[in-house]
């Protein structure tokens, strides 16, 4: 009985504790999402959710991505490019300042490039800058960068978060205390709960409505439903539980919005890999695929299908689902002119995300129906890199691949899915040599068509980018053409 | 005296060294490169090649190794592979969680189970005794994780009492960080306050059932002064035991009740350094770990001491 009264009046204690706290003005935004990042410096490791923190918050480059996907002017106003295609000269934005203080100049510019094409850089997107040649201050608002060949998609490049302009005053503590010219600055990161970011008030473009942002990192699917159902957050990122969604959707205080992403999910295949190594069984593997199912079963019916290595929102997108329909007759005549009439057993290796382990499962059971078995699997994302990745050793895997526009990787026969195809690879330098849009869009529809030809990977469908948030917040992105939180736009309705 | 005291230290000490051996090796086993986790997808060879060398993946095992051990030694933890930071300051930070939520929890327990142990001991075989058995049965039995969501579902969804998980910090306040470890506290006390009053409440109808307790009644006290003059100290031994058990490990286990309530704990540290292979972090926090429960048990001896003065006499 004491004890029942001790408990009473400790809740009731507590209540009134948590009706003090839980007032707050409507200038500051408390945003879930579940990867924490595992330091702050966007040009130095692949981790998505630093670029989910960061991304045109705190960090900007000379462009920058809008919410979809265009190439738009960053800290560079405006930019010409000379008649061979090898000269970018970029005009920087006057009187913009990093958060300490100092001036954002061309000086920055090129100590940023330099650092990131340097040969002890650890930028995870070293790529971007292989053709840079030389980078040269003209004048403080002036740079130029010089390339050793023509680049169509060097400005779609200079947009990355791996591109962003940092300052040689603070990189030494970049990893902990991010300085860049955002319209947020940095102001507290809680290892492990979260990180706040706060208004700019020196900020070079539109101030933000918002005051202070807060990003705090939920990884269990079941607490993120928790979270935002108690309103513990007003807006969740990424949802990780699709199944709740409907749930939301259905309640007033909630939106749901439900964008695409660059991801394109795809069963990866070892193309050196007998009996991977057949055209023919590869092509009996897209057609024993049926990729609805899969997306309603894993996914709950959230993701587009694809039929190719390519985002279904990008305008030059070829719809080729139809190369690769969903026929398990076919797929066993295929097999059968292969020389496996009866099928064959490979590895499925599966990494952590559930689109990749509930996926696993229907692929299988897809696959055992037209004889193919597979050893199913289940590996860490560290394991994944050492064997799959970088050993290659293995036959099947499932993996979304989220960087945008990243079609070259099959010009690498050293990459994972071993694809080794001279004519791809002509293609693809062929691509990035050209600087007319038109003949950029025909080449880039041709490398569809051809890595669907070539049954490359079994293609599934394109991930879908849940948020969920409180119906009053105005301004998220809907879409994902990179991976971006984009607050500089967001506000409270009324 | 002072001989026994040093042969303890020096016992202590190599167990540590052994401690430290075991876990540096059964990590080094442990397939998966950090350079390459950081870098992802599209990283190339040269790039994965100077990140290793600047996080000192390079290094034989040996060097490795030494470099670690001699590092613990003046205090020095080295710098986490992926946060960049030193593992000190992240361990200390996380140990604000951590350590309040096991004395939490522990304390919640010994309150619950004291009572009920010595309530369901005095009424044995009534009513009483076999509702306090049958509720820890199942206090055992449900697993704490599902007690959590169960508790969150209710508290912190249904009624707004508590928030849904998170840690305020301590600087909102004592009270506002306290509230936010309330439910992972109940939830991780749980199991452990069904099994100290079972412990609690067989330890003390052991010792009842001892001559001595025959003697105290039969000089004319009562059953209940019996109980609490005598009884009740000799019974604690056992109930000692189990609490310094407990403590250790509530401070390294409370893994999953960190993560139903995305608490920044210890146990989600080691869980993400894990994942992301940042094994100096994991070496770390585990021969950390492996103190605690070292000096834990020393001071567990202690508390036998106090409460038992024999055992002072045979130091």
């Amino acid at each position: 009985m004491r004890l029942r009264k001790f408990g009473s009046g400790l809740i009731s204690v507590l209540a009134l504790a948590a009706s003090i706290g839980m007032a707050h003005a409507k200038s500051d935004i408390i945003v879930a999402m579940q990867l924490e990042p595992p330091h702050l410096d966007p040009t130095s490791a692949a981790a998505g959710a630093i670029d989910s923190v960061l991304y045109s918050n705190v960090f900007e480059g000379l462009t920058r991505f809008g919410p979809d996907g265009s190439v738009n002017p960053g800290l560079a106003e405006s930019w010409t490019i000379s008649e061979d295609g090898k000269t970018y000269t970029f005009n920087l934005r006057p009187g913009v300042m990093f958060h300490d203080g100092t001036e954002m100049t061309a000086e920055d510019v090129k100590f940023s490039l330099e650092r990131a094409r340097a040969d002890d850089s650890a930028n995870a997107q070293k790529a971007l800058f292989a053709g840079i040649e030389n980078v040269e201050v003209v004048d403080p608002q002036t740079v130029k960068v010089t390339l050793s060949a023509p680049n169509g998609s060097f400005l779609f490049n200079m947009a990355w978060g791996d591109a962003v302009i940092v300052a040689p005053e603070s990189i030494e503590n970049i990893k902990s205390n991010p300085v860049g010219t955002g319209a947020f600055k940095f102001s507290n990161w809680v290892q492990g709960d979260r990180i706040e970011l706060e208004k700019n008030a020196d900020y070079w473009g539109e101030p933000t409505k918002l005051d202070k942002a807060t990003f705090k990192f939920i990884s269990d699917p079941t607490a993120a439903f928790a979270a935002v159902m108690a309103e513990d957050v007003n807006a969740f990122v990424g949802f990780p539980a699709p199944e709740n969604l409907p749930q939301f959707e259905a309640d007033p205080r909630f939106q749901v919005l439900v964008g695409s992403t660059e991801g394109e999910t795809i069963l990866s295949t070892n193309n050196k890999l007998p009996p991977l190594d057949n055209l023919n069984v590869r092509k009996a593997i897209a057609h024993a695929i049926d990729r609805q199912a899969i997306i309603d079963g894993a996914m709950f019916g959230y993701g587009t299908p694809i039929g190719t290595h390519f985002a279904p929102h990008n305008p030059d997108y070829v719809d080729l689902t139809a190369n690769s329909k969903y026929d398990p007759e076919l797929s066993k005549k295929l097999l059968t002119e292969a020389g496996h009439p009866d099928g064959f057993t490979t590895t499925l290796k599966l990494p952590p995300p559930s689109y990749a382990r509930r996926g696993g499962e229907i692929i299988a059971a897809q696959l055992r129906a037209v004889g193919i078995e597979t050893e199913i699997t289940n590996l860490e994302w560290a394991q994944w890199l050492e064997q799959v990745f970088k050993g290659k050793d293995y036959g099947l895997t499932i993996v979304s691949h989220t960087e945008p526009m990243d079609i070259g990787i099959y010009a690498r026969p050293d990459y994972y899915f071993q694809y080794d195809s001279p004519e791809f690879q002509k293609l693809f330098t062929d691509l990035t040599a050209e600087n007319d849009p038109e003949k950029r869009s025909e080449l880039l529809k041709k490398a569809q068509e051809m890595i669907s030809n070539d049954y490359v990977n079994g293609y599934l469908f394109q991930l879908a980018f849940p948020t969920v948030a409180n119906a009053k917040i105005k301004g998220l992105w809907e879409n994902q053409p990179t991976q971006a939180t984009d607050l500089t736009g967001v506000y409270w309705e009324d | 005296m002072l001989r026994y005291f040093l042969k303890r230290l020096l016992s202590l000490a190599l167990s540590l060294v052994a401690a430290s051996i075991v876990i540096f090796l059964a990590l080094e086993v442990v397939p998966g490169d950090p350079a390459a986790y950081m870098l992802g997808l599209n990283a190339q060879e040269d790039t994965l090649n100077a990140l290793r060398e600047q996080l000192g993946l390079n290094g034989t095992v040996l060097e490795r190794y030494l470099s670690w051990a001699g590092g613990l030694l003046t205090g020095d933890f080295g710098i986490s592979y992926t946060y960049r930071t030193p593992v000190s300051e992240m361990i200390g930070d996380r140990m604000w969680v951590s350590l309040p939520l096991a004395l939490y929890a522990l304390t919640l327990s010994t309150l619950i189970a004291f009572p009920a142990g010595i309530w369901a001991a005095s009424r044995r075989g009534s009513y009483v005794d076999a509702g306090v058995m049958g509720v820890t049965q199942l206090g055992v039995a449900i697993p704490n994780f599902w007690f959590a969501m169960l508790m969150v579902l209710i508290f912190a969804i249904n009624l707004r009492w508590f928030s849904a998980g998170g840690f305020a910090g301590w600087d909102a306040g004592f009270w506002a960080g306290m509230k936010s470890l309330t439910l992972p506290a109940i939830a991780l006390a749980l199991p452990q306050a069904s099994i100290l009053t079972r412990v609690m409440r067989s330890s003390l109808l052991d010792t009842l059932n001892e001559d001595f307790i025959r003697t105290a009644r039969a000089k004319g006290l009562n059953k209940a002064q019996a109980m609490w003059r005598h009884a009740l100290r000799n019974a604690l031994i056992p109930v000692l035991t189990i609490m310094g058990l407990q403590f250790s490990f509530l401070l390294a286990g409370a893994i999953i009740i960190e993560n139903v309530f995305f608490l920044p704990g210890l146990g989600r540290l080691v869980f993400q350094a894990i994942s992301a292979r940042d094994l100096i972090v994991v070496e770390s926090v585990v021969m950390l770990l492996v103190f605690a429960v070292i000096v834990v048990n020393f001071a567990v001896d202690l508390a036998y001491a106090l409460v038992d003065p024999r055992l002072r006499g045979r130091r």
